[in-house]
């Protein structure tokens, strides 16, 4: 269920690698060839590779890796219309498959495509975290390019999502009142209806976990810097970080409360009891 | 020993036999040693079920006298700066969740005895339920047992509210807000539900008087209560001497194993020892219930995955799968919540009447009023083992659909979707798993029957002169027999006519009508066990004693019907 | 197995049954014969197995003498790990001197005590008829003895006098029990008329234009504080949580403002965050459907549709509250909710 970790610092194998395209691409063709999808998978798949190859062919923009610049944008309206077009429009305004990007902000595309949810790979009732697909820097192009649209939350930078700096007791009790209900107490995640759910946050890194506050990807709301402040946000960050640590008491079974730790009494519990109790009643040989 | 005066007889010289003779000459205890000390006790493991409760009751006792020293049990606020975790750190919350902190963090080997205490909770009520488990499929509380079984029933209703009032001390958000569905519960039952609710609290929820008054019910009256009722659980066990499984050489008269001292002082000492092993093992190693993760209480959030102790968990299943629309009816003004009376009142109340009331209800279907010591095994009563399954089953359905969520998130289904499938699975899985199992049962009899009737296969393949095979079979030792042929295919009830001989109506006709008709889906399919008669039949048919190839399966059956029922 | 040929034999048996000088039932053929086990017959093996048991004990010794090291040397700092160490530690060697107790004590009892079967007889229950023939004769003696059968008054005045006392201990514990009874409170909270609407747990107030579309806040009312810090809070609090959403003004199917009354502000909508089934607080908020899921028991409100039930246990849509801005752009309560929050009782629209 646990997704690999795709933090500020993992960078995943970049587009430089067709065949990793090839594999996922001959894999549903052969799976799933008669699927009635499949002609959709086909072409965001051709679009993708052709946007992957694109890539590689234009003209690196990797010096310029500080501020956004025009180059930036630019290089994000192509990645955009390869990649993205099709469900978002070709100008972003959204389509009755998607929603306009128009003022979501660098933020929102940052946690999107860096968690691997944008491209979307098919339909469901939610996107699914995956690998990657757009390398740091081309995330960056993207994000200058729908920032460009329209005023939305920037990404954070390294010392607003510094956990050092926070106060994690504020943050418990901010996170306690709008976030524990869908994301669990801990983080561990839980169920929405009709088949979503809100992910565990065990792996997640701060900086996505900052934007998902400020941005509010698919069914999650939005809270924005009004609702809870930076600070208050980093306090959040600096609570989560704080239950990495595990648990005091030893295993912390999921800490998924009552139900994992009743499961447990029965199958460790009862389990080693009875097994004793078999070993007690049986007659020595 | 001997009750006659010290002066009478010599006097003891050992130091032992000088402070024997100082007890009895006070108390008699010669005659209490004599009666006691080699009582016989039957071996079986299912036997050592009642003792885990026992035990981890025991356990509970001593890891809770711990906890009492350390835990505070008032609401008055408090701002925490103490030992505990950095996330707890400024919160204003009662000093009853401060003091949960503290004797967690503060006092070494206090978060060791809070998880012992919590595992030994949760295995407490595990055993109490296989316990049941056990003395319902092999009808142990049958005659003379069945006050026993009310007092045992009882037991679990009080284990039920031990646990409750127990997790709920902490105050934390996870057990307030399982008091605010108590509360939600409570206030649902018509007419007196406000007042009650008052009661509870002490005024409005939560108030500043419910984590006392937990507390007190908690550590004093329901352990006072369970400590009396297990004394009066064991004074029984021990009047009517324990139940034996059947086999060679016991009966309803005797009862057949080894003598307390020393063998069950050795076992059952040495059992208690291991139950508080494994639970001191869960202590150490797995983290239950970290109250700081769900923080103090406070009205206003909750956390995903809210639910309560597993043994609670049928509740909260319950009222889950009860859709609420059209459920809440206004008559005459009073509103009367069905969707939550029915979930939480009615189906849990119907459950604990058919614990109650079942011993009694075959009782009487089976017309019987011998005092039963032998046990039956489950598959010779088909029929009350499928109600124990069929129950068994309602219940673990109610608890997963109490766990919903948990399944929606783990195994990537839609939460609306599993709540619909339980929904349905709560009426029809019951009925398919009693049917399901009576079949399995009514099997296994015919599979005893051919196993009594022909033996063991040998796998020995042998020709005869005439070219006819056949597969040697070697017939049952006489215990492996007795076995399975030692119990009663009990029949319907048979009633006395409508009218008497003068054509006069009998009273009671129609009620005695009524149990038959019960007494019939008890006992009408039914596989007798095989008789001498029949066993020699089916020897006669062969050339040789060991060797039977002509194979008759017959069972007998009232009515013909049934007969080709049961083919 | 053998094959099922000869259908009708049933009725052969059942005519055979206790004929051709065959018992009706096979007899018991008693306790089975004792088998020695391998200590009784190998000295060898009973000599193992006791030194197996002793080891046993002195393993148990070792593990409370570990346990007293681990208490005196590991010492929690209040850090997650320190804890967890010394609980472990505790834990284990505590584990280790109970179960190695435990595990001698029963390989003691199966391996060398003696295994040879006792058959103890039992008794019928019911008393000897004699036996109660004397008891039935106390008590007639007894009540003989009393004279309650021929003395009718006295034994009204008994009854009565037993009836009445526990009145002397149930009045005051009930008067007092509950309060003061007043259960009218379960129609009101603190809202009031231009109280300010505040962000949970902080306590600040909320602008209309702090929210964006898609925000949701969790709220309460603007207090002191010290009054958030009393007892009288939480109980006011666990009634007037409102739950604060912001939508799309054309994604409003319906609220539950009156006729010629706006019960919302441009998007914005308050409803109580108290479920109607059990009252639990309901709160995750799904963004693109506008539903709001209890996760006790997953009954499911529209938020852009009056808080109507959608799914789940839940009967009655979540009581809304009236907003309105005051001069200075801060969301304010236009009034207490019109109906009581909460779970359902008996008065609740009395």
């Amino acid at each position: 269920m646990t997704p690999p970790r795709v933090g500020a610092d993992a960078d995943p194998e970049p587009l430089h690698h067709p065949p990793r395209d090839e594999d996922i691409f001959v894999k549903a063709l052969a799976a799933r060839r008669h699927h009635r999808a499949a002609p959709v998978v086909l072409m965001l798949l051709a679009l993708l590779l052709t946007g992957g190859v694109y890539a590689v062919l234009a003209p690196s923009s990797a010096t310029a890796d500080t501020a956004s610049t025009a180059n930036d944008v630019e290089e994000g309206e192509r990645l955009f219309q390869a990649n993205c077009a099709t469900c978002h429009g070709p100008d972003a305004e959204g389509t009755s498959e998607a929603p306009s990007l128009v003022g979501v902000g660098a933020a929102a595309v940052d946690f999107q495509v860096s968690t691997g949810r944008m491209p979307m790979q098919a339909n469901g009732p939610q996107a699914l975290q995956k690998p990657r697909q757009m390398d740091e820097e081309q995330t960056a192009q993207l994000a200058a390019y729908v920032a460009s649209l329209g005023p939305g939350p920037e990404i954070p930078t390294d010392e607003m999502v510094d956990a050092e700096a926070g106060d994690a007791s504020n943050g418990a009790l901010i996170f306690r009142t709008n976030c524990a209900m869908c994301h669990n107490a801990v983080g561990a995640g839980g169920a929405l209806s009709e088949g979503k759910f809100a992910p565990a946050l065990y792996d997640v890194s701060e900086r996505n976990i900052y934007q998902a506050m400020a941005t509010g990807p698919q069914s999650m709301p939005v809270f924005n810097d009004a609702t809870i402040t930076p600070d208050e946000k980093r306090d959040v960050i600096a609570y989560l970080v704080e239950q990495r640590d595990g648990s005091a008491g030893g295993l912390s079974l999921g800490s998924l409360g009552p139900v994992s730790e009743g499961l447990w009494a029965w199958v460790v519990g009862l389990g080693l009891m009875i097994g004793a109790a078999v070993w007690i009643g049986a007659k020595s040989s | 020993m001997s009750t006659e005066t010290a002066s009478n007889t010599g006097a003891p010289t050992t130091p032992v036999g000088k402070a024997a003779d100082y007890l009895d000459q006070r108390t008699s205890i010669g005659v209490a040693v004599k009666e006691f000390a080699r009582k016989v006790f039957p071996d079986h493991w299912s036997f050592m079920l009642g003792e885990m409760a026992l035990f981890s009751f025991v356990v509970l006792l001593l890891s809770g006298v711990f906890l009492t020293m350390f835990f505070d049990p008032s609401m008055a606020l408090v701002e925490y700066h103490g030992a505990g975790p950095e996330t707890m750190q400024g919160q204003l919350m009662s000093t009853a969740f401060a003091s949960t902190l503290d004797l967690s963090f503060d006092v070494r080997g206090g978060l060791l005895m809070r998880q012992i205490h919590h595992w030994a909770a949760l295995v407490f009520m595990a055993s109490i339920v296989v316990h049941m488990m056990r003395v319902f499929f092999t009808g142990a509380f049958r005659k003379p047992r069945e006050i026993n079984w009310l007092v045992g029933t009882v037991l679990l209703i009080l284990g039920l509210l031990a646990g409750f009032s127990g997790y709920s001390l902490p105050d934390d958000v996870l057990s307030g807000n399982g008091l605010r569905i108590t509360d939600g519960v409570i206030k649902s039952i018509p007419v007196i539900g406000s007042y009650m609710s008052y009661m509870v609290f002490g005024g409005e929820f939560p108030g500043e008087h419910i984590i006392p008054r937990l507390f007190t019910i908690h550590i004093l009256l329901v352990p006072a209560l369970i400590l009396a009722l297990i004394g009066l659980h064991l004074f029984l066990m021990v009047l009517h001497k324990h139940t034996q499984y059947p086999g060679g050489g016991r009966t309803d008269k005797n009862v057949v194993g080894y003598p307390l001292f020393p063998v069950y002082v050795a076992k059952m000492g040495g059992n208690f020892f291991i139950v508080f092993g494994i639970l001191a093992l869960m202590g150490a190693t797995m983290s239950i219930n970290n109250v700081w993760n769900y923080g103090p209480y406070d009205p206003s959030p909750v956390g995903a995955g809210a639910q309560p102790d597993w043994y609670m968990l049928f509740l909260e299943g319950s009222l889950r799968l009860m859709p609420g629309a059209g459920t809440e009816w206004v008559i005459f003004g009073y509103t009367l919540s069905l969707n939550v009376l029915i979930p939480a009142v009615v189906i849990p109340g119907l459950l604990f009447t058919f614990l109650f009331a079942y011993p009694f209800i075959e009782a009487k279907v089976t017309g019987d009023k011998r005092e039963h010591h032998v046990l039956d095994r489950p598959r010779n009563v088909p029929v009350r083992t499928g109600l124990g399954v069929a129950f068994l089953t309602a219940f673990i359905i109610l608890a997963l659909a109490g766990s919903n969520d948990l399944i929606a998130t783990h195994f990537a289904m839609s939460l609306n979707q599993i709540t619909w499938a339980f929904r349905i699975l709560f009426f029809v899985g019951p009925v398919f798993a009693f049917w399901v199992t009576k079949r399995i049962c009514l099997s296994l009899q015919r599979k005893d029957r051919e196993l009594v009737l022909h033996g063991h296969e040998t796998g020995r393949i042998v020709r005869f002169a005439n070219g006819e095979y056949i597969e040697v079979h070697r017939p049952l030792d006489e215990q492996e027999r007795w076995l399975r042929v030692n119990y009663d295919a009990h029949r319907p009830l048979e009633i006395e006519p409508a009218t008497d001989a003068r054509g006069v109506k009998r009273r009671g006709y129609k009620s005695d009508k009524r149990w038959q008709k019960l007494s019939r889906f008890f006992y009408e399919d039914r596989v007798e066990p095989v008789t001498p008669a029949e066993l020699a039949a089916a020897h006669s048919h062969g050339e040789h004693d060991e060797i039977a190839p002509a194979a008759h399966t017959s069972e007998v059956t009232s009515g013909t019907d049934t007969v080709d029922r049961e083919r | 197995m053998s094959e099922n040929q000869n259908p009708n034999t049933s009725q052969d048996v059942t005519t055979s049954t206790g004929t051709a000088g065959h018992p009706e039932r096979f007899s018991d053929p008693g306790v089975p014969e004792h088998r020695p086990r391998l200590t009784d017959t190998d000295p060898k093996a009973n000599k193992r197995s006791e030194r197996i048991i002793v080891l046993l004990f002195a393993l148990s010794c070792l593990g409370a003498i570990a346990s007293l090291v681990a208490y005196f040397t590991v010492r929690p700092d209040g850090t997650t790990d320190q804890t967890r160490l010394s609980t472990l530690l505790l834990g284990v060697t505590m584990a280790i001197s109970l179960l190695g107790i435990g595990i001698a004590a029963i390989h003691w009892a199966k391996a060398l005590m003696s295994d040879h079967e006792h058959v103890d007889e039992r008794h019928e229950l019911r008393s000897t008829p004699e036996v109660r023939e004397v008891a039935v004769k106390h008590l007639t003696d007894g009540v003989e003895d009393s004279g309650i059968g021929r003395r009718g008054v006295l034994k009204g005045a008994a009854v009565s006098a037993l009836a009445l006392f526990p009145l002397t201990f149930a009045v005051p514990l009930i008067s007092s029990v509950g309060g003061d009874w007043n259960i009218s409170k379960f129609r009101h909270t603190i809202w009031t008329s231009g109280k300010r609407l505040a962000y949970d747990p902080t306590g600040r107030p909320i602008k209309a234009a702090d929210l964006t579309v898609g925000s949701v806040a969790h709220v309460i009312p603007e207090e002191s504080e010290e009054y958030m810090a009393s007892h009288e809070w939480i109980t006011e609090k666990a009634k007037a949580v409102v739950l604060l959403v912001r939508l799309n003004p054309e994604d409003i199917r319906s609220d539950q403002s009156p006729e010629g009354e706006t019960w919302s502000y441009d998007g914005i909508v308050a409803y109580s965050k108290i479920c109607t089934h059990v009252g639990c607080p309901v709160a995750l908020y799904e963004q693109q459907t506008h539903h709001l899921l209890c996760p006790c028991h997953q009954s499911t409100f529209d938020m852009a549709d009056g808080a109507k039930v959608v799914f789940g246990p839940a009967n009655r849509p979540l009581p809304q509250l009236p907003i309105a801005v005051d001069d200075e752009g801060y969301l304010v309560a236009q009034d207490d909710f019109a109906e009581p929050v909460g779970p359902s009782y008996w008065e609740r629209l009395k």
